[in-house]
């Protein structure tokens, strides 16, 4: 299923301009430029699609965001500044990795804290299970009264048994 | 006469369901078996209903009755035979119509199979899914109805998505589907076993087959789809972090850890109430991906809050099921009883910390997919979470998980050796090292992180064959020993080698296609060549053609390598009348595991035609590592033991007993 609502939103920016994303002309001269244009550019939200990267994408909007970020690179600008730029006339919404913020502080720090406070949590459980485990051992080793005479019972009945034939 | 024919028979399914969903449990708790039977034929008679409304549709779709609104939207006359049916599940109400034609195929399934199952667990287990059929059932009935009539019937359909025009479309749903709501049982036996509040290891040796079916159509189908997607979007992806396929991988993860932990309870008797608790989240996170593709909330919150009948429904729907079970959990979970003991460095620590890494995993991959959602909400602000985040918080956390994965099935039960472990996988990172030298040597030095994580892979692969070498005593015993104890081996350890290994394959498939990945964009013309990857590409020719309900543009390109000539590529573009939309269609050419991958552009006012060429090495393994993985769950589930099942021994002797 998943497969086909995607499929629904390529189709619709399919329509009107088929396309391949990265076209001919866009490609710059420099190949060093161009390879960093080509890594901006998967880290770039088209905004009209869904969660597609603009290196991914196929919509004039993406296309015209590509030419910016080229744009940008060969009038010498580093790779944040033309992130930096990006961000200040789109918003973060332009980022597919949004940046460490407080109102992203959960998003970042789930996995993380997960994994830590799992592994806590795990060590902990050992740790009380072991010792509840040795209590139990150690109570279940010594047999109450009742029981001590119970199996002298039954040692005196074997015996007499044994005897009997 | 048919549509109506097959609204009735849903509303009759319904009606079966609800009877379903409460006289078992009444009967279970008045112990009257006459009673608690209903379930049993209850299922099979909605398994057949169900079956006729779905047969009903289809036929509607094959006669093209466009008097039927979803058929006047989503089929066309001329559409092919094949595209017709699977146009049923391309669009939201057959897709809802398969779901739960499914779910009722797997209730009629724990019906018809479930005899050794104890009475009062197979009526609670068909109740709950009576249940769940039930509120699926009212949905569609209410907002989704698949039968609904044009009152002045049109003439000609408006034709199928074009992109959905594929042989995709017939297996891809259908399989994930299959894994979606095969869930559906373990999640029905979970709450079964809260609602009896009795649980042993018969319980996970019931509920391991169930979930193995599910797991096993769940990862082809998510294999399935990143192919289709890789070959039919036309740019060479397959993993998209997309919220669509995030659904779909989230149950995954959490299926994955439950089949782990699932064994552990069945051999120790231990992590009861944690198995209970994935079987509700694996399910939970399967009505989730529901929730999330069928309500439009991906789209955009504002397109959920606009037409929220949908939406709202289904949200309903996933907080009375999540919201119930996880309540009577909470409630009942304390009265289950804790098993066996085990040291942390023990086959069953390995599994725990399996465990940890998944869902671990599967967090990351909800709070993802949901926190621009729930950002949204509650802020206004839009934020965008998507490759880039996942592959620096889902990616890492599998490389201790993958350490870890080979030590796993070498451990002993309760207490491990891990020093003398450690020593048997000696081969096996020997084997990684030399992996990463040569992968290291042959790249010269490029990017470091490739040969470590191809080290990786090959660490797990080894491991696996590790496994079956120690327990067979290859190389130790003579062959014929080693023979005999390979066909003595369990069918389940196989299993776990071939699943493991397919891993380790799926990884290097990754690796390569993404590190070594090599690209040609560029405008062609008739008679020019390119060269990519040391091979010579020509485009010989560029004709058009007339589908059955398209036209096409086919381009031929010769491939040649050194001077021989390996294939003939023909990529093409085609435009659909109706839709007036294209696709693009691309051409492929494998090369052992690696592909050549062709796909069209625009065609320039010269004559000249933009084309994408890409040379993806072992990019088949990628697929070939989950087909692997499906191939050891299935070798698993033919194991004996999960064949006959726990409870068997009582019933022999009884069908022995006439022939004294």
């Amino acid at each position: 299923m998943k497969r086909i609502i995607a499929s629904f939103v390529a189709i619709a920016l399919l329509i009107g301009a088929p396309a391949l994303a990265v076209q001919p002309d866009e490609i710059l001269a420099n190949p060093a430029q161009e390879s960093r244009a080509r890594e901006l550019s998967r880290e770039l939200r088209c905004m009209v699609c869904q969660n597609q990267s603009i290196d991914d994408s196929e919509a004039p909007l993406a296309r015209d965001l590509r030419l910016l970020v080229r744009e940008r690179i060969t009038a010498g600008d580093s790779n944040s500044q033309v992130m930096d730029f990006l961000v200040a006339r789109y918003g973060e919404f332009v980022l597919l990795k949004p940046r460490l913020e407080w109102r992203t502080l959960l998003l970042w720090a789930l996995t993380p804290l997960l994994l830590i406070g799992g592994g806590v949590a795990l060590w902990r459980n050992n740790r009380r299970r072991g010792a509840a485990d040795d209590d139990h051992n150690n109570s279940a080793l010594k047999l109450t009264a009742d029981e001590e005479a119970r199996i002298e019972q039954l040692l005196a009945a074997e015996t007499a048994d044994g005897k009997s034939p | 006469m048919i549509a109506e024919a097959g609204h009735y028979a849903l509303v009759l399914a319904l009606a079966l369901a609800l009877i379903q969903s409460t006289v078992p449990i009444v009967g279970a708790q008045l112990r009257d078996p006459a009673l608690m039977n209903v379930a049993r034929s209850t299922a099979l008679a909605q398994l057949l209903f169900v079956g006729l409304s779905f047969m009903a549709l289809v036929t509607l779709h094959v006669q093209s009755d466009f008097s039927v609104a979803n058929v006047f939207e989503n089929s066309h006359s001329m559409k092919p035979l094949l595209y017709k049916i699977t146009g049923v599940w391309g669009n939201h109400e057959g897709s809802m119509l398969l779901w739960v034609s499914i779910l009722a195929l797997f209730g009629g399934l724990v019906a018809a199979f479930g005899n050794n199952l104890p009475l009062t667990l197979r009526a609670h287990v068909l109740a709950v899914q009576g249940w769940i059929a039930a509120a699926f059932y009212l949905f569609i009935l209410i907002t989704s109805n698949p039968f609904l009539r044009i009152a002045n019937p049109p003439i000609e359909g408006r034709d199928l998505n074009p992109v959905l025009q594929d042989i995709g479309l017939a297996v891809h749903p259908p399989m994930l589907y299959l894994g979606y709501v095969g869930f559906s049982i373990s999640f029905s036996f979970a709450v079964a076993a809260l609602i009896e509040g009795r649980i042993d290891a018969a319980w996970a040796r019931w509920v391991r087959p169930w979930t193995l079916v599910a797991w096993i159509f769940l990862t082809l189908g998510i294999a399935m789809g990143s192919y289709w997607a890789y070959y039919e979007l036309g740019w060479g992806g397959w993993w998209f972090w997309d919220p669509v396929e995030n659904a779909s991988l989230m149950p995954w993860l959490a299926g994955t850890a439950l089949l782990h932990s699932a064994v552990v309870m069945e051999k120790r008797n231990a992590l009861k109430v944690w198995t209970i608790l994935l079987a509700i989240l694996t399910f939970s996170l399967s009505l989730l991906g529901t929730f999330l593709v069928r309500s439009g909330v991906l789209t955009s919150v504002h397109a959920f809050a606009t037409d929220p009948t949908r939406g709202v429904f289904i949200l309903l729907i996933l907080c009375v099921f999540i919201g119930g079970s996880l309540a009577l959990y909470m409630w009942r979970a304390s009265a289950l009883k804790q098993g066996g003991l085990f040291a942390p460095i023990s086959r069953e620590g390995a599994l725990v910390l399996n465990n940890l890494f998944l869902t671990t995993a599967c967090a990351t991959v909800f709070i993802g997919t949901l926190y621009p959602l729930a950002l949204e909400v509650i802020t206004g602000d839009k934020i965008s979470v998507g490759a880039p985040f996942f592959n620096l918080t889902f990616g890492p956390l599998f490389v201790p998980l993958l350490l870890a994965l080979p030590f796993g099935p070498l451990l002993a039960w309760k207490r491990g050796d891990l020093a003398g472990v450690a020593q048997r996988l000696m081969a096996a990172g020997i084997a990684a090292l030399v992996a990463i030298a040569l992968v290291w040597a042959w790249t010269s030095g490029g990017a470091a992180l490739a040969p470590l994580a191809i080290g990786l892979a090959v660490f797990v692969i080894a491991g696996a064959v590790v496994d079956l070498v120690e327990r067979t005593s290859l190389f130790r015993a003579p062959f014929a020993t080693a023979w005999r104890r390979a066909r003595g081996l369990p069918r389940s350890t196989w299993g776990t080698a071939f699943a493991h290994a397919g891993v380790g394959v799926a990884l290097i498939g990754i690796v390569c296609e993404t590190t070594w990945n090599s690209e040609y964009i560029g405008t062609m013309k008739l008679n020019d060549v390119t060269k990519l990857a040391g091979y010579q590409l020509r485009l010989d020719d560029v004709t058009q053609k007339q589908g059955p309900n398209f036209r096409e543009m086919l381009a031929q390109f010769s491939i040649t390598e050194n001077g021989d000539k390996v294939g003939v590529l023909t990529p093409s573009k085609r435009t659909f009348t109706t839709r007036q939309s294209s696709t693009t269609e691309a051409a492929l050419l494998s090369r052992g595991a690696s592909q050549l991958y062709i796909s069209l552009g625009e065609t320039a006012a010269d004559g000249g035609i933009a084309v994408r060429i890409y040379h993806k090495p072992l990019v088949l393994l990628i697929w070939f590592g989950p087909i692997l993985m499906a191939f050891g769950g299935l070798l698993s589930l033919s194991d004996r033991r999960l064949r006959v099942g726990a409870p068997k021994p009582a019933k022999a002797p009884r069908a022995l007993q006439p022939a004294e």
